[in-house]
C-alpha cells in the first residue's frame, strides 16, 4: 500500500506542470483578450498568395 | 419639416447601411450612399476580401464626410513616430493603434487581412475588447503615415491623441490571476488528499496518514505566503491608518487556522484544517477578481491630452510644417483646417473662424470670431482654413489651466463602505464569544481552551461577508456593463445608491447632435426654396450648412452679387431675385423680440418667414425627467444662452433649478452649494466644460455617444442611448446593500451550526470542510440569483 506514495509524487508533479503551463499562458497574455478569438475562428482560410510569404 | 425629396422605398448603402439620398451610386446591382463607400467596396472586391460583407450586414463605417488629405502628415516626423511605435529594429516595426470604429467580426476580419492591402505589412492582430490593432510592418516598404492613411481609406481612422505621445500605457496587472491559480491548485490537491482522513483511513496506517498530512501542510504554505498576501497587505495598510477594515479579521483567521493546523500536524495530534483555509483563500480571491474586473477599452482618468491631437500645421518660412503639440511656442503661426481642434490660445490672423466650443463651454451655436480677436484652445473650427498666432503654449492655455486646479485633485477621504462597518461588529461579536468560551473552559477543562478558541476563529471567519460583498458587487458591475454603463469601481455602486439630487448638463447630454429646424411664415414655393438653398450653400456658417442639408438638393442655382456680413446674414441674387437670410435687423431692418436662434428669409426685400433652429432632445428625456423627479431633486445647467428656456421649463416644472450661461467654474460651484446643503449629488455631463463639476460631485457620470472616444474624468461612463435607464440603474445599485445583507445572514446560519461544534472544542476537520464550501456556494447562489432576477425585473 505504501506504493501510493510514488503515485502521489507522480500526480503532484504532473499537476504542477499544468499549474506552470497555466501561469506561463497568463503571463504571455493569452487570456487578456477573450473576445477576438471567438470571431477569428469563423474566418475561412484563403490560400496564401505567392507575394506575401516573406519571413524575417 | 420633411425634405421635398421623399422616396417611397428607402435604399440602403451596401457598405455602411445608411439611407442613400438622391445621389446614389450603383456598381452592378449594389447601391452606395457616396463615393467613399463605393471606393472601399471596390478596394475590398479587388483583393478578394468580400467576406467582410458576408460576415455581417452593412459592416462598414460611413465614408460620407470630408476627409483632409494631409491629416497624417505629422507621422512622417521621426521624433513623433518613435514615440508612437512600440518596437523597432532594422527591418520590422511594431505599432499599436487605437481604432474606435471596431465593432464587429467583419472589422476583425478586415483588419487582420491588412497584409493583403499593403505589401509592407507583415501581420496585424486585433484586440477586440481594447479596440486596438497591433501591426508589424517593414520599415523599408511602408511607413506609419501610409498605414494610417490606408486605415482611414477603408473606414478605420486611427485615433491618435496627445495622450499617446506623453503617457506610457500601464502594464496589465495579472498578479491576482497567478495567485488564484496557485490557490486553486493547492486547494484542489489538498481536498483530494484529505479524503483518506475523512473516509476512514485505518489508524494502523500511521505513516501513510502522516504522509498525507505533511503533504497537505506543504501545499498550504504557498497559499499562506503568496496567494493570501493581498489580505495581509490590505489589513496592514488600514491598520496603519488606525482603521479596521474587512481584511484584518480575515488575515487573522487565515493565520490562526494555519498555526493551529500546523501545530496539529507537527505534534501528530490531528489532520489540521488546511482544506478550509485554502478553500476560503481561493473563493475570496475569485470574488475579488470578479469585483475588480477592469474595462481596458475605457479610461476613467483621461484628461485633456486625450482630446487634443498629436500635431498641428505650423507655418514656418511660408511652408506648412506639422509640429508636435508640445513643440508649439509663443509666436508660432498655426494653420488650422475644417474640423480641426485649436490647440493653443491665440489671435486670429487670417480666415473666418466659426468655432464650436460646445464640448468645452457648452455653447451649442458656434462662435464667430474676427481677425484680431483672441480664440481659446479646445474649440473646433467649423469653417474654412484659419491662421492663428500663438499667445500661450498648449499646457498654459486658459482651458487646460482650468482642469489643473487644486480643487480637482482626487478627494483623499473616500466614504467608508457599509461592509467595513458590518465586519467590525462581526469581529467584536466573535471576539466576545471567543472570550466567553475561553473563560468557560478555563474554569471547567483547561485542555480545551485553545482548541475551542481557535475553532471559533476558523469557523466564524467573516469571509462570508467578504464573499457576499465581492460576489454581489461583481455581478452588479457585470449587469451594468452589459447595459453599457461602466463603473470605475465597486465603491461607485454605493455612491450611486446614496444619491439624492441629480444635475444634468444640457448640451450633448440631454440634446442630440444636430438641430431641429422649424419654419414659420408664408409658404415658400419650390423655386423659392431652391433659390434660398442656393444662397445658403455659398456660406460656411454652420446654420447655413444645416439649412442646405435639410433640403438636400443635388444641384444649386448660380448666385451672383454674393455678400456675407458676419454676425448679420448673407444676401445674393439668384435668378434675378434678391434673397436675404439672416437675423431680423439684417433682413427686416427692425429688431425683434423672438427668443432663440432664428434666421429670417426674404425675397426682394419682402420677408416671407423665419427658420427656428432649436436643440434636438433625446426622445427619452421627458419621461426620464418625470420619473426621476418622483424620488430625486433635478437641476439642469448649461453653458448655453436662454434660447431654450421655455422648453426646458416645461420639462422641469416651476420649482426646479434651471441655470444658463454657466461657465465651467459656475457648474462646479453650484454642485458645491448643493453639497453644503447636505445633498448627495450626481452629475451627468459629456464635455470638458463639465469636467470640474463631474469631479466635485459625489458621483460623476460621463455620457458618451460611443464609449470609445474621449470622455472627461468621471466615476462612471454611460452610453448615451442608455440614459433612459438611469432610474433602473439607480434602483439596482440601491438593491446591492440588501442583497449583500441577505446572503450574509444566510451564511451566518452555517456559521452558527459550526459554532455549536466549535465552542465545545469538538470541531472536526470534516465538519469544517463541509460547512465552508456549502456556505460559499450558498452565498454565490443567493447573490448571483437575486441580482440577476432583479435585473430581469428592471428590464436590464
Amino acid at each position: 500500500m505504501s506504493v501510493i506514495v510514488i503515485l502521489l509524487i507522480a500526480s503532484i508533479s504532473v499537476a504542477s506542470l499544468f499549474l506552470l503551463a497555466f501561469l506561463w499562458s497568463v503571463k504571455t497574455g493569452q487570456f487578456d483578450d477573450e473576445g477576438s478569438a471567438a470571431s477569428r475562428i469563423l474566418f475561412d482560410d484563403k490560400p496564401v498568395s505567392a507575394t506575401n510569404t516573406e519571413k524575417l | 419639416m420633411s425634405s421635398s425629396i421623399a422616396s417611397a422605398t428607402k435604399i440602403h448603402c451596401y457598405h455602411c447601411g445608411e439611407v442613400c439620398n438622391t445621389n446614389e451610386i450603383h456598381v452592378r446591382e449594389k447601391a452606395f450612399c457616396c463615393e467613399g463607400c463605393k471606393m472601399v467596396y471596390q478596394v475590398l472586391n479587388e483583393e478578394g476580401l468580400c467576406e467582410y460583407y458576408d460576415l455581417n450586414k452593412n459592416p462598414g463605417i460611413t465614408q460620407n464626410r470630408d476627409a483632409r488629405k494631409d491629416k497624417f502628415a505629422f507621422l512622417d516626423d521621426g521624433a513623433i513616430e518613435s514615440k508612437l511605435i512600440s518596437f523597432k529594429n532594422e527591418q520590422q516595426v511594431h505599432v499599436t493603434l487605437y481604432l474606435p470604429q471596431i465593432h464587429c467580426s467583419s472589422c476583425l476580419y478586415l483588419l487582420e487581412n491588412l497584409h493583403r492591402l499593403n505589401d509592407g505589412i507583415i501581420s496585424s492582430r486585433v484586440d477586440f475588447t481594447g479596440k486596438q490593432v497591433t501591426i508589424v510592418y517593414l520599415a523599408k516598404k511602408t511607413s506609419l503615415r501610409a498605414i494610417a492613411e490606408l486605415l482611414t481609406r477603408i473606414g478605420y481612422e486611427p485615433y491618435i491623441s496627445l495622450n499617446d505621445l506623453q503617457h506610457k500605457k500601464p502594464a496589465i496587472d495579472r498578479r491576482m490571476i497567478y495567485r488564484l491559480g496557485v490557490a486553486g491548485f493547492c486547494f484542489g490537491n489538498i481536498m483530494l488528499m484529505s479524503f483518506p482522513e475523512y473516509l476512514g483511513i485505518d489508524v494502523t496506517e500511521a505513516t501513510l496518514r502522516s504522509v498525507f498530512r505533511w503533504l497537505n501542510f506543504g501545499l498550504s504554505i504557498p497559499v499562506l505566503l503568496y496567494s493570501a498576501f493581498p489580505f495581509y497587505e490590505s489589513s496592514y495598510k488600514s491598520l496603519r491608518h488606525r482603521f479596521l477594515n474587512i481584511d484584518a479579521p480575515i488575515a487573522l483567521a487565515i493565520i490562526i487556522t494555519f498555526v493551529r493546523s500546523a501545530w496539529e500536524v507537527l505534534s501528530g495530534t490531528g489532520a489540521g484544517y488546511f482544506d478550509s483555509m485554502t478553500g476560503i483563500v481561493f473563493f475570496m480571491l475569485a470574488g475579488r477578481i470578479l469585483q475588480d474586473k477592469t474595462y481596458r477599452q475605457l479610461s476613467f482618468d483621461r484628461d485633456y491630452t486625450s482630446y487634443f491631437p498629436v500635431a498641428v500645421s505650423v507655418i514656418k518660412n511660408g511652408a506648412e510644417t506639422p509640429t508636435a503639440l508640445p513643440g508649439i511656442k509663443h509666436g508660432d503661426t498655426l494653420l488650422l483646417h475644417h474640423e480641426e481642434l485649436i490647440p493653443a490660445d491665440g489671435i486670429l490672423t487670417r480666415g473666418k473662424a466659426y468655432i464650436d466650443y460646445s464640448f468645452v463651454t457648452g455653447e451649442s451655436v458656434p462662435v464667430y470670431k474676427e481677425t484680431g480677436e483672441l480664440v481659446y484652445a479646445g474649440g473646433k473650427q467649423t469653417g474654412g482654413n484659419i491662421e492663428i498666432l500663438v499667445v500661450k503654449e498648449v499646457a498654459q492655455s486658459y482651458l487646460t489651466a482650468l482642469w489643473r486646479r487644486d480643487e480637482f485633485k482626487d478627494k483623499s477621504t473616500k466614504p467608508v463602505s457599509f461592509v467595513h462597518l458590518l465586519s467590525r461588529y462581526f469581529t467584536w461579536i466573535v471576539l466576545g464569544i471567543a472570550l466567553l468560551t475561553a473563560v468557560y473552559w478555563q474554569m471547567h477543562d483547561t485542555a480545551r481552551v485553545w482548541t475551542a478558541v481557535t475553532s471559533i476563529f476558523i469557523i466564524a471567519c467573516p469571509c462570508a461577508l467578504l464573499l457576499s460583498n465581492t460576489f454581489t458587487n461583481g455581478s452588479i458591475l457585470a449587469i451594468l456593463a452589459r447595459n453599457h454603463f461602466y463603473l470605475r469601481s465597486a465603491q461607485t455602486i454605493e455612491d450611486i445608491a446614496g444619491v439624492s439630487h441629480i444635475v444634468f448638463d444640457k448640451t450633448g447630454t440631454l440634446t442630440k447632435p444636430g438641430q431641429d429646424i422649424n419654419y414659420n411664415g408664408k409658404a415658400l414655393t419650390e423655386t423659392q426654396k431652391q433659390q434660398m438653398v442656393a444662397l445658403a450653400a455659398c456660406s460656411g456658417h454652420p446654420l447655413s450648412k444645416s439649412l442646405v442639408k435639410l433640403f438636400a438638393y443635388t444641384d444649386h442655382l448660380p448666385v451672383t452679387a454674393y455678400k456675407e456680413i458676419p454676425g448679420e446674414g448673407i444676401e445674393g441674387k439668384v435668378e434675378g431675385v434678391l434673397v436675404k437670410i439672416g437675423n431680423s435687423g439684417f433682413v427686416t431692418s427692425n429688431t425683434d423680440s423672438r427668443g432663440g436662434t432664428i434666421a429670417y428669409v426674404s425675397f426682394d426685400n419682402i420677408m416671407y418667414g423665419w427658420f427656428r433652429f432649436s436643440n434636438r432632445y433625446r426622445n427619452a428625456v421627458p419621461l426620464l425627467v418625470r420619473n426621476l423627479k418622483k424620488h430625486y431633486g433635478v437641476s439642469i445647467l448649461t453653458g448655453d444662452n436662454e434660447a431654450e428656456k421655455l422648453r426646458l421649463r416645461k420639462l422641469l416644472g416651476r420649482e426646479d433649478v434651471l441655470l444658463f450661461n454657466q461657465r465651467p467654474e459656475d457648474k462646479l460651484n453650484y454642485i458645491k452649494h448643493l453639497q453644503q446643503k447636505g445633498k448627495k449629488v450626481m452629475m451627468i455631463g459629456d464635455g470638458l466644460n463639465d469636467a470640474g463639476a463631474l469631479r466635485q460631485s459625489n458621483i460623476g457620470i460621463a455620457l458618451s455617444e460611443d464609449t470609445n472616444n474621449f470622455t472627461p474624468a468621471s466615476d462612471a461612463i454611460m452610453a448615451s442611448e442608455k440614459l433612459e435607464k438611469l432610474p433602473a440603474f439607480i434602483r439596482l445599485c440601491k438593491a446591492n446593500r440588501h442583497i449583500v445583507l441577505a446572503s450574509f445572514i444566510l451564511s451566518i446560519t452555517y456559521n452558527i451550526i459550526g459554532l455549536f461544534f466549535a465552542v465545545q472544542g469538538n470541531l472536526s476537520p470534516m465538519v469544517a470542510a463541509v460547512l465552508m464550501p456549502s456556505s460559499s456556494l450558498g452565498i454565490f447562489l443567493v447573490t448571483f440569483g437575486s441580482s440577476h432576477r432583479l435585473a430581469k425585473h428592471l428590464q436590464l
